[in-house]
């Protein structure tokens, strides 16, 4: 592949925000999202541009590619927040620094047993309304933390937390997916 | 590979001039091909008016090729040379095809692809599907009255990266531009959207005669969105055929059988089942080589009890579907029923009682898929105005990764993303002074690798010794439209680059596919010649045409004189068009392209600024 062109190189350092028109904040109207993506992929799919020249098509999905990952950042509550804080220079580092306060992880430990023990759709279905209603609750503080009090470094944790819930409920799907067969 | 008429140098072609478009299912029972004509997207059929070809290839001694009816005519008395339901092996290796033992077939275990022993001589299911291929290319190309100009091709949703590879591929090899892989349940979506005015949520349930393929899409105004795909790529009509087999044998308490008898119990056994779609049993009469009567009487209930864990094999992936949707049954507003094996009233009862709800027949099951590739490949050719054109998107059906220590799967790229799609991830080196790493890429859902099916291995050279874990190797996967998989590996602080296009270990280089072409030409080399310089021709007045257009449109994007570089090399590449010289074409078009890849990359940015634009204004007119 050839090097990135100059002005390809400007729309990939442009913010997943700027992208799509919205203003950098956790709060998000989802449904300007939508209409912008649609509105944007319309013109750049590749779909769009099937019988022009090599550069126009690896242009265009270039920009695609670019489009749909903005997309998916924005859309999931857990990656935009992720998102907002790299562009704050904060980096939630999962990998490198898993210090939890220990509250969360007892809390924790204790909804992996009730999944471990979860025998039917009934158990699992009560465990993944709860997960649901601290994955909400999360969100909120998140939004206040970093869309008012702007106290990034509270809302890192606060996402961490949202990480291991997310993770939790990749466990969850794992184990309905069991139970179906 | 497009053989569209060239105007003269200078001369573009008619604006209103329609480009010559097709969309082919090629179906494990039966391909078809269709078109768009005065707006109504309609089957082509051949010259004794029947629209299906069967997907049976046969091979005889003189090196000639039979397909269709006539080669379906003799699956019985030449069954080692008659190949049906070849899609089954696409992309497939020996130990993938299953019930081989069941076949009349001479596999050969070929690196790569499992390979068919005929009189014709050895064939790849990549060929065998080209001459199915070639027929249907014939057929549009005489209904259409000249040289097409690109085809859309549908494909099982739930194909991997081998077998959609092999199936561009074999479209390749019949000589057919592809404008798109499209994926059958998305095509069947679009054929079914487009004529209901559709609006919501909608089920495609996609029971073909070789794979089963569920999608949920979300489709609005103007928009198809895969939200999720599923699906069982060796599930089909042939496995209820299979079934129905087995109970023959035991039935009839039979002896091994020979490749013939096996073949026509085969036929009897789908016959049955096809006559059990509308009665409440079906007679079975056979006459063996051996002189031996078959007469049985099946009855639906049997046949239903027989195939009932096939019945329940489609479940599962509609639950996963649903489940990867994140919705419930009650959202679903309809449930599109596509193949042919959709018609089994077993299969029917069950979309019905899991959806809650009647299933959605008002569509030809046999045809739908076709109509929906036709209307994508004439929206593909440029034959739409912008607003009556839509927008599709879909995603890849399995997650792609990586091999990690201990052979397990490192996912990269998650099933159900959009596509296209890039997604990259770091390693690193284990071993002090490691100066190569070997990359595996795999796909699937399983943890282990040896779970899933291997894509690829390819290996980055001459890093220089450091440290173990110092070295860092970004490696980018990269999904394009037709949901193909291309690979490249970069270390960072030295700049090694390692890049492949994901297709050596299930498919064929490159050069494989020169060869077959060549080898398919029994005229002289000058027809071979001619052939690639009115190719050359064809693909360079399309691109003169698209840069005059682009200038005209966004030349304002451009410096004076950056737009005198870009017509220096459009009017050097008109010159080479009037020479018969293949390879100065060929400099001239990729001249033009390196000169125009900052404007492209300037105009989808513009594109960008103009969706944003445009928006703006609604909501102030709001």
């Amino acid at each position: 592949m050839s090097k990135t062109s100059a002005a390809a190189a400007k729309a990939l350092t442009s913010s997943h925000f700027e992208l799509f028109g919205l203003p950098p904040a956790f709060s998000l109207d989802l449904s300007s999202l939508d209409a912008a993506y649609r509105d944007i992929q319309s013109r750049v799919h590749p779909d769009r541009h099937a019988r022009a020249g090599d550069a126009e098509r690896r242009a265009s999905m270039q920009m695609t590619t670019r489009v749909n990952e903005a997309y998916r950042t924005l859309r999931s509550p857990v990656r935009r927040a992720r998102y907002l804080l790299e562009l704050q220079g904060v980096d939630v580092g999962f990998e490198t620094d898993t210090a939890m306060p220990r509250d969360f992880l007892v809390q924790q430990m204790e909804l992996r047993e009730q999944l471990e023990e979860a025998k039917d759709g009934a158990a699992l279905d009560a465990l993944n309304r709860s997960l649901n209603s601290q994955k909400r609750d999360l969100e909120r503080q998140i939004q206040e933390q970093i869309d008012s009090k702007r106290d990034f470094d509270h809302a890192k944790t606060l996402v961490r937390k949202l990480m291991f819930l997310d993770r939790l409920g990749e466990e969850l799907d794992a184990a309905y997916a069991a139970l179906e067969g | 590979m497009a053989l569209l008429q060239i105007s003269e140098p200078g001369q573009s072609p008619e604006p209103h001039q329609r480009r010559l478009a097709v969309g082919i299912d090629l179906g494990t029972t039966n391909s078809l091909v269709a078109t768009v004509r005065s707006g109504v997207a309609t089957v082509l059929p051949d010259a004794q008016g029947r629209a299906l070809l069967p997907s049976i290839v046969r091979f005889l001694p003189d090196g000639a090729v039979e397909v269709g009816y006539s080669a379906q005519a003799h699956q019985a008395d030449d069954p080692k040379n008659t190949v049906a339901s070849v899609k089954r092996y696409m992309g497939r290796g020996l130990k993938d095809v299953m019930h081989a033992e069941n076949t009349p077939y001479d596999f050969l275990d070929a690196p790569g692809m499992v390979q068919l022993r005929t009189a014709g001589g050895a064939k790849s299911p990549v060929e065998i599907s080209a001459e199915i291929l070639k027929v249907l290319r014939a057929r549009g190309e005489k209904a259409l009255n000249g040289g097409l100009t690109g085809a859309v091709i549908t494909v099982p949703a739930y194909f991997d990266d081998a077998q959609r590879q092999a199936t561009k591929d074999a479209a390749r090899l019949a000589g057919l531009n592809v404008l798109r892989l499209l994926n059958e349940p998305t095509a069947a979506a679009i054929a079914y959207g487009l004529e209901n005015a559709a609006e919501g949520i909608y089920a495609v349930f996609d029971l073909g005669g070789g794979t089963f393929d569920i999608s949920i899409l979300r489709l609005s105004k103007g928009v198809f969105e895969v939200i999720a795909t599923s699906g069982d790529a060796a599930l089909g009509g042939d496995d209820w055929d299979q079934r129905v087999f087995c109970w023959i044998v035991e039935a009839a308490k039979l002896a091994p059988l020979q490749p013939r008898d096996m073949r026509l119990l085969l036929v009897k056994a789908r016959e049955a089942k096809e006559r059990l779609s509308g009665h409440a049993e079906a007679r079975i009469t056979a006459r063996l080589s051996s002189g031996e009567i078959v007469d049985l009487t099946l009855d639906a209930e049997t046949f239903c009890g027989i195939t009932e864990h096939l019945v329940q094999k489609t479940l599962a992936p509609v639950r996963k579907a649903l489940r990867d949707a994140r919705l419930d049954i009650e959202q679903v507003k309809g449930v599109v029923m596509v193949g042919g094996a959709t018609r089994m009233p077993q299969i029917q009862r069950a979309a019905a009682e899991f959806f809650r709800r009647d299933p959605l027949n008002n569509l030809d099951p046999d045809k739908v898929v076709a109509l929906g590739a036709a209307m994508q490949a004439d929206a593909l050719a440029g034959n739409k105005a912008q607003g009556e054109d839509w927008l599709l998107l879909d995603v890849i059906p399995l997650s792609l990764g990586i091999e990690v220590m201990g052979g397990l799967a490192e996912r990269i790229v998650p099933r159900n993303t959009t596509i296209p799609c890039a997604k990259a991830q770091e390693f690193t080196t284990f071993k002090d002074g490691q100066t190569g790493m070997s990359f595996h890429v795999v796909q699937g859902e399983r943890e282990l690798v040896a779970d899933c099916r291997s894509l690829a291995r390819f290996e980055l050279k001459g890093l220089p010794p450091m440290a173990a874990g110092a070295a860092r190797v970004r490696v980018t996967f990269q999904v394009d439209a037709d949901g193909l998989l291309s690979v490249s590996a970069r270390e960072k602080t030295t700049g090694a680059e390692a890049h492949v296009t994901v297709k050596p270990s299930y498919g064929l280089a490159d050069a494989d596919i020169e060869r077959m072409l060549r080898d398919s030409y029994q005229h002289a080399k000058e027809d071979m010649q001619a052939r690639a310089l009115n190719e050359h021709r064809v693909d360079a007045q399309r691109l003169i045409d698209a840069t005059r257009s682009a200038l005209a449109e966004d030349g304002s994007l451009l410096t004076a004189e950056e737009i005198a570089d870009i017509q220096d090399k459009v009017s050097f590449l008109e010159h080479a068009v009037t020479t018969p010289h293949t390879r100065a074409i060929k400099a001239a078009s990729d001249a033009l392209n390196r000169a125009t890849e900052e404007f492209a990359a300037r105009r989808m940015n513009a594109s960008v600024r103009r969706a944003l634009a445009g928006r703006s204004v609604e909501n102030l007119d709001a």
